[in-house]
C-alpha cells in the first residue's frame, strides 16, 4: 500500500502512468487463483477422507472367501439346506453325528420342541461346519481375483471360493461367537438399545429442565453464572474422564443399588446396563442443555407476555406455551446428543462392558455389551476375518446414525417450515 | 360486591417446580464436583503409596507398573506425538476449508460442502480407529517401508485424528470469519485489495480470536480422544520420539487396563485416577484458556 502512496506522490503531473495504479496487478490475480485452489483442495480433502472412511468400511464388509466344510452342504441334500423344512434338517442331523451325540441332543432339549432355526443353527455348528479359512477384501476380489485362485489352489486346495457378504440378516441376529462367521451383534445391538432408552429417560428430564431453569429463571447470581460455565466446561472434559467418574461413583459406590442387589435381583457387580446409562447420561446432559437452551432462547418473547397477560403463572406459561414451542428445536438437540452416546466408546470400556456376552440383555441390572464395543474389540484382534465382522458391525452402527440424523433433519426442517 | 384479592398469592406447585429446575442445573455442579472428588481422592491414595514419588511420576521416563515405576513420560510424549500429528492436519486443513467456505464458496457450494464436513464429525471414534489401522497404516507403510513403520504407531493414529477434528476446527472457524462484518471486506476492496489480501490481510486477523480459539479446543479435542489412540497407536508406554513406533498415550493406557481384570484399592487402580487427573486438568487448562482468548481478544463491531 505505502509503496502506491510514495510512486504517487512522485507524480504530480495529475495523470496517471500505467502500472502505478495497480501496482503487480497481474501477478497479484494470479497468486489469488493460486491460492483459491489451495484453499478449495483443503475442503476436497476433507472430503476424500470422508469417501475413504466409507470405502474402507464397505472394502471390509464384503470380499471372498475360502470356505470349507466338514460335510459339503451340497451333498446332503439336492436343494439349498436353509431351504429344507425341519423335519428334513433332523434327518440330516440323525444321520451326520454319532448316535451318543443325537442322544445328547434330544436329552438338552427334544427335537420336537426345538424351532426350525434352533435345528438350523445345530447342523450349521455341527454338521456341516463351515469354516472360512482365509478372507480377501472387495478391492481384492474384485481387482486381484486371478491372483486370489492361484493362492487358493496352493494354500487351501480343499476349500470353495464364494463370495460372502459379512453384513446380513444372520450376522444381525446372532450372538456373539470366538468363530469370526458365526458371530453376530444381536446381543450388542440389544445392550446399546437397552442403554441408550435408559440413557434418555434420565438425561431428557434433567437436561431441558436444567435449560428451563437457566433461560427462564435463572437471575444475574453468581451461582447462575458459575452453573453456566460450569455446564460450558463439562462440555470439553474427555469422554473417557466420564467413564471414570462412572467407574468410581456408580459401578463402586453405588454398586449395590446399580447390580441390582437392594431389589433382590442379584448380580456379582455394579457392571451393568444401568451404571452404563447414568454414566453416558451424565456425559450427554451438557449437550442435550446447551441446545435446549438455544431452543427456548428462540421462543419469541411475545408469546410469554400474551400469557402472562391473560393471567398465567410462570409455570403455565412454560409449560403450555414455551415448552411446545420449543419442542421440535429440543428434539433435534436431544437426538444430536442420543447419537453421540450411540458411537461413544471409551466411556463403557471403563465402566466395564464385557466382550463376550451370548444371552439377550434381561433389563437395567443385566451385564451389557455394545456395539462400539464389539467393533473395539473385534477389530483389536490379529484376524483379517474379525476385521471383517468389525466393518460390518460399523455398518450397522452407521445406519443406526444416519437413521437418527435424518429424523433430526426432517424435524428441523418441519419446524423452519412452520416457523417461516 | 368483593374486590378480587390482587395481593401475590403463595403457589406452593410453582416454588416445587422452581426447586426441581433449579436441582437439574445444580446437578452439573454435582457432576464437577464429582470428578474433582473421584480424581483427587484416587490420586491422593497413590501418591501416598509408599512405591509412588511424586518426583519420578513428573520426571520419570519409564511407566512400569508391574516393577514399581511410575514415570508419567513415556505417556505424554506419546500424547504430545499424536496431538502434534492431529494439528498438523486439522490445522492448515481446517483454516483453509473455513477460509474457501467463508470467503469463496457460493451459498449453494456452502449448503452443500458444509454438512458432507458435519458428517466426519459425527461419525463415532471407534470407527476412525478402525480407519486408522486399515487404512492409514498400511498406507504409511507403503510410503515409508515395512520395516521403518510398525504396525502400531503415533503417526497413523495422529494423522487421522486431524482428519477427525478438522470439520471442528474448521467449522469453528468459518463461525469466527462469517462473524467479520461486510463492510470490513468492501473497505479493503474499495482500496485495490484482491479478495486473497482481503481474506489474509483483513478477515483473518479481524477473526484472530476466534481462530486461535478453534485451535484450542482441536488441540484439548485431541488430547482426550481415546479410541483412535487405543486402537492405533500401541499398546505399551515407550519413551520415544520415532512416529513409525508404537506408543501409549495417557487415554490408551486408561482405556486398556481398565478394559482388563482391574482390583479396586489396587496401585494400578489408583495409578489411573491420577493419570485421568492430569489429562482434566490439562483438557479443562485449554477449554478455559480457548474462552479467555475469545473474550480477552474479540474484536467488537457494531
Amino acid at each position: 500500500m505505502s509503496s502506491i502512496l510514495r510512486s504517487e506522490a512522485n507524480n504530480s503531473t495529475g495523470e496517471l502512468p500505467k502500472g502505478i495504479f495497480m501496482p503487480n496487478s497481474a501477478k497479484r490475480h494470479r497468486l489469488g487463483k493460486l491460492w483459491r485452489v489451495v484453499f478449495l483442495s483443503a475442503t476436497v480433502v476433507g472430503l476424500i477422507a470422508l469417501l475413504a472412511l466409507l470405502t474402507d468400511v464397505l472394502n471390509g464388509s464384503w470380499g471372498l472367501v475360502a470356505v470349507q466344510y466338514r460335510i459339503d452342504p451340497a451333498t446332503l441334500a439336492d436343494r439349498p439346506l436353509s431351504e429344507l423344512p425341519k423335519e428334513e434338517l433332523v434327518a440330516i442331523v440323525e444321520a451326520n453325528v454319532s448316535k451318543g451325540l443325537f442322544r445328547r441332543f434330544e436329552r438338552e432339549k427334544p427335537f420336537e420342541v426345538r424351532s426350525r432355526e434352533e435345528v438350523y443353527a445345530l447342523v450349521e455348528e455341527r454338521v456341516t461346519q463351515e469354516e472360512v479359512a482365509h478372507s480377501w477384501p472387495l478391492s481384492e476380489a474384485l481387482f486381484h481375483r486371478e491372483e486370489i485362485e492361484r493362492q487358493m489352489a496352493a494354500d487351501f486346495p480343499d476349500a470353495k471360493l464364494e463370495f460372502k457378504s459379512w453384513i446380513s440378516g444372520a450376522f444381525l441376529t446372532r450372538t456373539m461367537s470366538s468363530t469370526p462367521a458365526l458371530a453376530g451383534v444381536r446381543t450388542a445391538g440389544l445392550g446399546s438399545l437397552w442403554m441408550i432408552a435408559l440413557t434418555i429417560v434420565f438425561a431428557f428430564p434433567v437436561g431441558v429442565g436444567a435449560a428451563v431453569y437457566l433461560e427462564e429463571y435463572a437471575g444475574r447470581t453468581w451461582l447462575n453464572r458459575l452453573i453456566q460455565t460450569n455446564i460450558d466446561n463439562l462440555a470439553g472434559v474427555p469422554s473417557i474422564i466420564y467413564g471414570m467418574l462412572g467407574l468410581a461413583i456408580f459401578v463402586r459406590a453405588l454398586g449395590p443399588l446399580t447390580s441390582g442387589a437392594v431389589f433382590g435381583v442379584s448380580e456379582s457387580n455394579g457392571r451393568t446396563i444401568l451404571s452404563a446409562s447414568l454414566t453416558m447420561a451424565l456425559l450427554i446432559l451438557p449437550l442435550i442443555i446447551i441446545n435446549a437452551q438455544e431452543a427456548i432462547r428462540a421462543v419469541p418473547d411475545s408469546l410469554r407476555q400474551a400469557s402472562y397477560g391473560l393471567g398465567a403463572t410462570k409455570w403455565q406459561t412454560i409449560w403450555g406455551h414455551v415448552l411446545p414451542s420449543a419442542l421440535p428445536g429440543i428434539l433435534t438437540g436431544t437426538i444430536l446428543a442420543i447419537s453421540r452416546a450411540i458411537g461413544e466408546t471409551a466411556p463403557l470400556i471403563v465402566v466395564g462392558a464385557s466382550t463376550y456376552i451370548t444371552v439377550d440383555p434381561q433389563g437395567p441390572f443385566s451385564k451389557f455389551t455394545a456395539l462400539p464395543i464389539q467393533i473395539y474389540n473385534w477389530t483389536s484382534r490379529p484376524q483379517d476375518q474379525f476385521r471383517n465382522i468389525a466393518a460390518a458391525a460399523i455398518l450397522v452402527l452407521l445406519a443406526l446414525l444416519l437413521t437418527l440424523n435424518a429424523t433430526a433433519v426432517l424435524l428441523r426442517n418441519r419446524v423452519s417450515r412452520r416457523m417461516g | 360486591m368483593d374486590h378480587a384479592d390482587l395481593r401475590r398469592r403463595s403457589r406452593p406447585r410453582e416454588t416445587l417446580i422452581q426447586a426441581f429446575l433449579f436441582a437439574c442445573g445444580g446437578l452439573s455442579i454435582l457432576t464437577t464436583l464429582g470428578i474433582v472428588v473421584v480424581l483427587g481422592r484416587e490420586s491422593l491414595l497413590f501418591f501416598a503409596s509408599d512405591e509412588v514419588d511424586l518426583v519420578e511420576f513428573v520426571t520419570g521416563g519409564q511407566w512400569q507398573p508391574a516393577i514399581g515405576h511410575f514415570g508419567v513420560w513415556p505417556l505424554v510424549t506419546a500424547t504430545l506425538m499424536t496431538s502434534f500429528f492431529a494439528m498438523v492436519v486439522s490445522l492448515p486443513l481446517g483454516l483453509s476449508a473455513a477460509i474457501f467456505l467463508s470467503e469463496y464458496a457460493s451459498t449453494r457450494a456452502r449448503s452443500v460442502l458444509k454438512p458432507i464436513l458435519e458428517i466426519l464429525a459425527g461419525v463415532p471414534t471407534v470407527v476412525y480407529g478402525y480407519f486408522a489401522l486399515t487404512l492409514m497404516t498400511p498406507l504409511l507403510r507403503l510410503i515409508f517401508g515395512r520395516d521403518a513403520v510398525q504396525i502400531y504407531n503415533t503417526a497413523s493414529a495422529g494423522l487421522v485424528m486431524g482428519i477427525m477434528i478438522l470439520p471442528l476446527v474448521s467449522s469453528m472457524s468459518e463461525d469466527a470469519l462469517s462473524a467479520v462484518p461486510r463492510s470490513l471486506r468492501e473497505a479493503s476492496y474499495s482500496l485495490g485489495a484482491t479478495k486473497l489480501e482481503t481474506a489474509l490481510k483483513i478477515v483473518v486477523p479481524a477473526a484472530i480470536s476466534g481462530i486461535i480459539a478453534a485451535f484450542i479446543v482441536g488441540m484439548s479435542r485431541a488430547v482426550g480422544e481415546t479410541m483412535i489412540v487405543a486402537i492405533a497407536a500401541g499398546a505399551g508406554p515407550e519413551l520415544t520420539l520415532n512416529p513409525f513406533v508404537g506408543a501409549e498415550t495417557i487415554t490408551g493406557h486408561i482405556a486398556r487396563i481398565s478394559g482388563g481384570d482391574l482390583s479396586y484399592n489396587s496401585l494400578d487402580y489408583n495409578s489411573l485416577f491420577a493419570l485421568g487427573l492430569v489429562l482434566f486438568l490439562v483438557t479443562l487448562a485449554l477449554n478455559m484458556i480457548s474462552r479467555r482468548v475469545v473474550a480477552r481478544f474479540r474484536e467488537v463491531y457494531e
